[in-house]
């Protein structure tokens, strides 16, 4: 992917690292008129590769607005939203579609699995909408499910699953074409304490690297311990970023790579 | 992606049968109706069509249909054989008596008399007797249909006496022969007995059955005896459409049928657009979760697309396949008549097209607008 033109090649966090994500000034309102609600009133926000951020706030604070502009879903009002090198506001909407198709992967809070598809169908339709054969796009979804330990769940319709294992099955489909930003929208919402935290350590093992970028919309305070940094909203706006546990605290378990 | 779409598709059950039933109602209902319609058109034709030979009609100019008969003059058979380009030319007796039976009953007849010398227009499939009996004084030949309508349930038996105008008919021979639309029995005889047997009128001869010589289009035929004789000449084909369109033009036949199709394409477009557009909506979040993941508007179209065209074609094959069997089935129980060609499945494939095309528009524009950030809102 190329950088974009007029912006400097790499952006840099204060620390040195480069940033996967830099967005200026965004704005996002919807309706118009009397009716106009401002969504987003001015965010700024940098999160480095190898990052996990965590946005929390109260509901209609603007998450997932924010999250949805990040993803490329979304259009802003107004600001500057650079992505993965890529200037999404100026991008072409067929170059987003694209985009989003080699470069983000997404975790939903209610899964979005299709029902009629097997497990190991569902975490390969990222590697079937890329085009990949079916026979080759399953085989690989079926070794990232064995990673998450769902191997002899393959051929299980979701329905014949668990909530943590549909997210399991989630986590693979967002996974299997390495993304290099994931997006994860209340992944522990619909899970009890143990399935949300085994959902957040394996998006931390696998998904949390040194060339990607997790951005986490959540309320869940159980797995704010997961979070490099939090940014916490209100109204629309950022509030503050706080070092989250795995930022600072230098007794937390490392990463496994 | 289509495997994708084909297994969304019949992974809810009851909305794919629901979907697939409106299809397979329309197409039911389009090819049942225009089979029968297409049967009764071929009723219309079926004495046209029996008459093998010859290859040009000749008839009073404002003769309309086969049944429209406007007898002429004996002498108009010798204008025609005098038109430079006709092989032959023959005399050809088509009328309606009233026969006497032995019983005292009586039954309307459709008599039809052949050339005495050459017998142009004798049946092709007689099955009891033969031609050349017809040959013998007061002899006729009668339809299957029409034996077994007179004498319900009785074997068949050559021999019987019936009385035409109070003349002696004898039965030499059986035959089978196409129905008609009058549903009456045919029967054939000379022409020279067909005369006798008919009420008495001043002109007797319906029509002229002629063939042209060889190498001579038969259409050039037909404008030099329209030129010379001023009589109404065309060809067998010609005289086919001729009377098929006098029926759709000069009957309300064909509005009855049409709006018996139309119906059905309504009420299949209503149950499948109903059905397919339910479905789409249940599955909006799927759809917005592939557009979210990097699946492009032309491709959920053509996912789109693909159902719709799946669904048709299932629906087409059933309903069409049902439409046949209820022809075959209801042929041999009642004399309803269905005749199912080529056409009628272009027809009902066309129009089945069109129901998934009609039906799935909605649901394209659903999927089409929906927004890919629908799977942020829980």
């Amino acid at each position: 992917m190329a950088d974009v033109q007029g912006l400097p090649p790499a952006f840099s966090a204060s620390d040195g690292r480069d940033l996967a994500i830099r967005i200026r000034g965004v704005t996002k309102d919807f309706g118009a008129g009397g009716s106009l609600t401002r969504a987003l009133r001015g965010v700024d926000l940098d999160v480095p590769y190898g990052e996990m951020l965590m946005l929390v706030g109260p509901s209609g604070c603007g998450k997932t607005t924010l999250v949805s502009i990040v993803a490329g879903t979304l259009e802003p009002t107004a600001g500057e939203v650079v992505v993965l090198g890529q200037d999404l506001v100026a991008m072409r909407r067929g170059a987003k579609v694209r985009f989003r198709r080699e470069n983000v992967g997404f975790v939903f809070q209610s899964y979005n699995l299709l029902p009629s598809l097997t497990a190991v169908e569902n975490a390969a339709v990222p590697l079937l909408i890329a085009g990949w054969r079916r026979s080759r796009a399953v085989d690989a979804a079926a070794d990232v499910l064995d990673t998450l330990g769902l191997g002899d769940r393959l051929a299980s319709l979701p329905s014949e699953l668990s909530g943590g294992q549909q997210q399991r099955v989630a986590i693979a489909r967002a996974l299997v074409h390495s993304p290099r930003l994931l997006v994860c929208d209340e992944p522990t919402s619909a899970l009890d304490a143990e399935n949300g935290r085994i959902t957040m350590e394996l998006i931390q093992r696998i998904a949390v690297q040194p060339d990607r970028a997790v951005v986490v919309v959540t309320h869940d305070a159980r797995v704010y311990s997961f979070a490099d940094r939090i940014a916490s909203m209100e109204d629309g706006r950022i509030d503050s970023v706080s070092t989250g546990p795995h930022g600072s605290d230098p007794t937390m378990p490392p990463r496994i790579a | 992606m289509l495997w994708i779409a084909w297994k969304m598709l019949i992974g809810n059950r009851v909305k794919y049968l629901g979907i697939v039933f409106g299809v397979v109602f329309a197409a039911l209902l389009i090819a049942q109706q225009s089979s029968i319609f297409c049967g009764l058109m071929s009723l219309t034709i079926s004495q046209i069509r029996d008459v093998e030979g010859p290859g040009i009609w000749v008839m009073d100019e404002n003769v309309q249909f086969v049944d429209d008969v406007k007898p002429l003059s004996d002498t108009e058979l010798f204008r025609v054989k005098g038109v430079a380009g006709v092989a032959w030319a023959v005399r050809f007796y088509k009328g309606i008596a009233r026969a006497r039976l032995q019983e005292g009953s009586y039954e309307q007849m459709i008599l039809l008399g052949l050339d005495d010398a050459t017998l142009v227009g004798a049946p092709a499939g007689i099955f009891m007797g033969s031609i050349a009996d017809l040959r013998k004084p007061d002899a006729v030949i009668m339809d299957d249909a029409g034996y077994r309508r007179i004498w319900p349930g009785e074997p068949y038996r050559l021999g019987r006496v019936f009385e035409m105008n109070d003349r002696r008919a004898v039965l030499v021979g059986l035959t089978k022969a196409s129905r008609t639309f009058q549903s009456f029995p045919i029967v054939y005889t000379r022409y020279s007995q067909a005369v006798v047997f008919a009420p008495r009128e001043r002109k007797v001869l319906s029509f002229v059955l002629a063939d042209a010589s060889p190498g001579v289009p038969s259409e050039e035929v037909c404008r030099r005896i329209s030129e010379q004789t001023g009589l109404q000449a065309v060809t067998r084909n010609e005289f086919i459409w001729k009377t098929i369109r006098y029926y759709l033009a000069k009957t309300g036949i064909p509005v009855n049928f049409a709006v018996t199709v139309l119906l059905g394409f309504i009420v299949g477009t209503a149950i499948a657009g109903q059905t397919f557009y339910l479905f789409t909506v249940e599955n909006i979040r799927q759809f917005g979760a592939l557009k979210a993941m990097g699946t492009g508007n032309g491709t959920i179209l053509g996912m789109v697309l693909f159902q719709a065209l799946q669904v048709g074609v299932v629906g087409y094959g059933v309903g069409v396949g049902l439409a046949a069997l209820f022809g075959f089935g209801t042929r041999a129980l009642s004399r309803l008549s269905f005749f199912m060609p080529w056409q009628v499945l272009v027809i009902t494939a066309v129009a089945v097209f069109l129901i998934v095309l009609l039906a799935s528009l909605l649901s394209i524009r659903k999927v089409l607008v929906v927004d890919p950030a629908i799977v942020f809102r829980g």
